[in-house]
């Protein structure tokens, strides 16, 4: 464990893993930094269900707009941002990761780490599960006047990808996305290496699951929502089917082993903590208030267990990894099967098995103000899993990047007083 | 004998709550908390513990032999000249602020008749001291500020368009006086009280010296028997309370288990505070079981009906009569606080009657709290109304009917104690901890 001194010189305690995924990440705006100088080509592309290894397989760099606007949020230049994006007519209703990317690149695109970030030359819409997406490509590619391939993701309406949504996006892979890549980039598709590249991404799958599934000890080692964060940043961020991918998580997962026999739980805000509650979270961070909202969760002992949030851009738990044998089928599959994919139904059969699985005791939604998509029916959600498991759920609001949603004083009185009630709920039962 | 004190730091009001070891209510205390948090805490404290003072002076004069002969009445007589006397030094320094403040310059001017005003206002609550002192002898759900307001905007009202000053510059006279006298703590002891009651009563020939030394014996030994033995802190002011975080508790769970042990059928509770609004389910021990809370916007809370009442010019103790005077409903929103005022204001210029708003305001406000009330659960059995805005007649019998037109029969409780049901949890909380 590291200790960094904030500009406030408050003690920030982290993982030896937040280190090096930091470190990664720089080592991403870096080559983002030289990708023109590169001859890369630059691809801006949505985090759900993204197809990383296709992307690299021909040199060339993704860019997703989201992770952009969550850095932004945390470090807390979003605001600025979002009022640019609205002074230039965008609704204050419009989802804020899209206002708050519309007002870097009104800043002469410039990232959330003040390194410019390159203009694309190519976006990759893959729809998955979020109208928004279309119009935020929509509105982008006016503002470069660059190509759009769409790669229209067949929503898990039912619950279930047949043989039919596979080949529908595999013919959509092959026939649209491929042909449009070689011609950008000048080189062939060579798929040999999308099978070494996938073989490498199942080795980092592996050991990210095994990091996830730690948390059924008793003290979880992991925080998967808020540490979940950085567990998932390289593989979601442009790094899933490289060894640097590899070579993180089996560190990570080193680490997570390591503290789990130790009996040690995650590391928080400032230190340890001690496990009182083991919590299960479906919902989004406030990303302009990360820290403050962990340090609430940490001052009550509650560690989170598991998350849906930290599956949005890819799910593997139940058995899902890529398949070097068929690259793309297993990246069609990728697409569809991510949590922003799933149906109402799915997301709370799949926050059920969390709560059973990982003993839980209590769950809590986070509904996010401007995000419709991923919000509507969760208050239908909560008292569904409520029904089915017998515990008592929270529902606390904000929003992502928009300091202006959050309120401090009224998330701190639902998260105190769910706490507390979970404490009496321990209570009673040990007096009986 | 050991007490447990709860302690209820809202945004509008600061309440303090002590209790036996039987769990019952000896003790309470209220004052405005608009100020300072840290202060009205120490009001709200020491009003509670005077209270239990008092409670037990009276029963020990009750069960004094010695007094046998006198007691009859007498402890009510005490209790009056002490609270009397209170009363007319807190208005006293009220009127001494309010003659400094129109010292300052923006009342230049207007001084002269700012204070044949001041006078004439201040004879009127002067005037009303005694009646008002009986009145809150046995409603502790009154603090000073709003009686006091209450008299001073209805005499301004009246008169003040006669002189060469505006309301608004008589409100804020009020609004700046009526800050420094909150900040500060009770002008006289209970036991210098008590000596000017006894004064009044051996004056009276009511009761002789040997008999008023013994009262003054029991009076000192009452103040040193008292122990609070654990405090629990609650409300929005909460971590400012000097306590370690173990006794301090969420509002939500604090007004769950105060609602419940006044009403312990109860298993709904709506609670209105200064700023959320809170639906809360609890079980047959009182223990929360869920809980809805307004988000982000006030819009429906107590702010709200103060918010209405300022528009209005009129106290926000009074929506309620003037509610009742209504003749219909108008459809007003809710979504935002200052969005209907200036609805208010604009069908105010279209002709409706400022009664029926009130209502239709009201009306509004209860819809989002009905909706809350959904989310939480619904209503199964007793509904409990609890928190400052219980004390309007009117909301509680909107509430009333919303709840049977939404959930059939249900019993519906209001105490007059509901605004200490934080602060009664919190006690409750506290004792657990003894």
């Amino acid at each position: 464990m590291e200790e960094i001194r904030s500009k406030t010189k408050k003690q920030i305690k982290k993982d030896r893993s937040m280190i090096k995924e930091k470190e990664i990440l720089n080592q991403y705006y870096h080559d983002l930094l030289h990708a023109k100088d590169d001859n890369r080509k630059v691809i801006y592309t949505f985090v759900p269900g993204n197809i990383t290894e296709l992307i690299r397989v021909f040199d060339a760099i993704p860019v997703y707009p989201e992770i952009l606007s969550v850095q932004a949020g945390m470090r807390r230049i979003s605001d600025g941002k979002i009022r640019i994006a609205e002074e230039a007519g965008h609704s204050e209703d419009v989802c804020t990761y899209v206002k708050c990317h519309v007002g870097m690149i009104l800043q002469e695109n410039m990232g959330p780490t003040g390194i410019k970030i390159p203009d694309p030359d190519l976006l990759l819409l893959s729809y998955t599960g979020c109208f928004t997406f279309m119009k935020w490509f929509e509105v982008v590619q006016k503002m470069f006047n660059c190509p759009v391939v769409m790669l229209h993701v067949p929503y898990q309406a039912n619950g279930q990808i047949t043989d039919e949504m596979r080949e529908y996006l595999v013919k959509q892979l092959k026939s649209e996305y491929i042909p449009v890549m070689e011609k950008l980039t000048g080189k062939n598709y060579d798929e040999d290496r999308v099978k070494e590249m996938t073989k490498l991404s199942v080795k980092a799958e592996d050991d990210l699951v095994a990091v996830f599934e730690s948390a059924k000890h008793k003290p979880s080692p992991i925080d998967a929502f808020f540490g979940g964060v950085y567990y998932i940043g390289p593989i979601f961020n442009g790094f899933r089917g490289t060894q640097e991918a590899c070579d993180f998580y089996k560190f990570l997962r080193n680490e997570t082993e390591e503290r789990a026999s130790k009996k040690l739980g995650p590391i928080g805000p400032e230190g340890e903590i001690i496990e009182k509650f083991r919590i299960v979270v479906e919902g989004a961070q406030p990303w302009v208030r990360f820290r403050d909202n962990w340090k609430m969760f940490y001052d009550e002992g509650a560690v989170c267990v598991a998350a849906t949030y930290t599956k949005v851009g890819g799910f593997y738990e139940w058995g899902f990894r890529h398949d070097p044998d068929k690259p793309i089928e297993s990246m069609a599959d990728y697409c569809m099967w991510c949590m922003a994919n799933m149906n109402l139904v799915q997301r709370v059969d799949l926050v059920e098995k969390y709560i059973r699985n990982l003993d839980a005791d209590g769950f809590l939604v986070a509904s996010i103000k401007s995000c419709n998509s991923y919000s509507a029916g969760q208050l239908a959600m909560l008292k569904e899993i409520e029904k089915r498991t017998g515990l008592p759920g929270a529902f606390i609001e904000y929003d992502i990047v928009d300091s202006r949603y959050y309120s401090s004083a009224n998330v701190k009185v639902r998260l105190e007083s769910y706490f507390q009630m979970l404490n009496e709920k321990k209570r009673a039962k040990r007096k009986n | 004998m050991g007490y447990s004190m709860g302690i209820d730091l809202g945004s509008t009001t600061s309440k303090a709550v002590i209790i036996d070891d039987q769990k019952q209510i000896v003790g309470e205390g209220l004052t405005n908390t608009r100020s300072n948090y840290l202060v009205a805490v120490k009001v709200a404290e020491e009003d509670a513990r005077l209270d239990l003072n008092l409670s037990l002076l009276g029963s020990a004069i009750a069960d004094s032999a010695a007094l046998k002969e006198v007691k009859n009445g007498l402890f009510e007589a005490l209790m009056y000249a002490f609270r009397y006397n209170v009363h007319i030094r807190k208005v006293a320094n009220l009127k001494a602020y309010c003659f400094e403040t129109i010292n300052q310059d923006i009342y230049a001017g207007k001084r002269g008749d700012l204070q044949f005003v001041l006078k004439k206002v201040f004879e009127k609550i002067d005037a009303q001291s005694g009646p008002i002192v009986k009145d809150i002898m046995y409603d502790k759900s009154r603090f000073f500020r709003d009686i006091i307001a209450s008299i001073y905007m209805q005499t301004v009202e009246e008169i003040y368009k006669k002189f060469n000053v505006s309301f608004d510059d008589l409100v804020s006279v009020y609004d700046k006086a009526i800050i420094r006298s909150e900040n500060e703590v009770t002008p006289l002891s209970l036991s210098e009280g008590i000596e000017i009651g006894l004064k009044e009563q051996r004056d009276k020939k009511a009761l002789d010296d040997t008999q008023a030394g013994i009262i003054m014996k029991i009076m000192n030994k009452i103040d040193k028997e008292i122990v609070i033995d654990s405090m629990v802190g609650t409300g929005y002011g909460r971590q400012l309370l000097p306590f370690p975080k173990e006794n301090i508790y969420s509002e939500i769970l604090c007004h769950g288990l105060g609602s419940h042990h006044l009403f312990p059928n109860t298993r709904t509770v709506l609670d209105i505070g200064g700023q959320d609004t809170k639906a809360i389910q609890v079980n047959e021990s009182g223990m929360v079981t869920s809980f809805n809370m307004n988000d982000r916007c006030a819009a429906g809370c107590g702010r709200f009906l103060g918010y209405i009442a300022d528009q209005l010019s009129i106290g926000v103790q009074d929506l309620s009569e003037v509610a009742s005077k209504a003749k219909k409903v108008i459809k007003i929103s809710s979504t935002c606080t200052v969005f209907s005022g200036a609805e208010m204001r604009s069908k105010l210029n279209l002709g409706e009657r400022r009664e029926d708003l009130v209502l239709s305001l009201e009306h509004a406000m209860a819809k989002r709290a009905m909706s809350l009330i959904a989310r939480s659960g619904g209503v199964s059995n007793e509904f409990t109304f609890s928190g400052g805005v219980a004390k309007n007649q009117s909301m509680v019998t909107i509430f009333d009917n919303l709840v049977k037109e939404h959930y059939g029969d249900i019993k519906m409780n209001v105490s007059p104690n509901s605004i200490y049901a934080g602060a009664l949890g919190a006690a409750l909380f506290a004792k657990r901890k003894v």
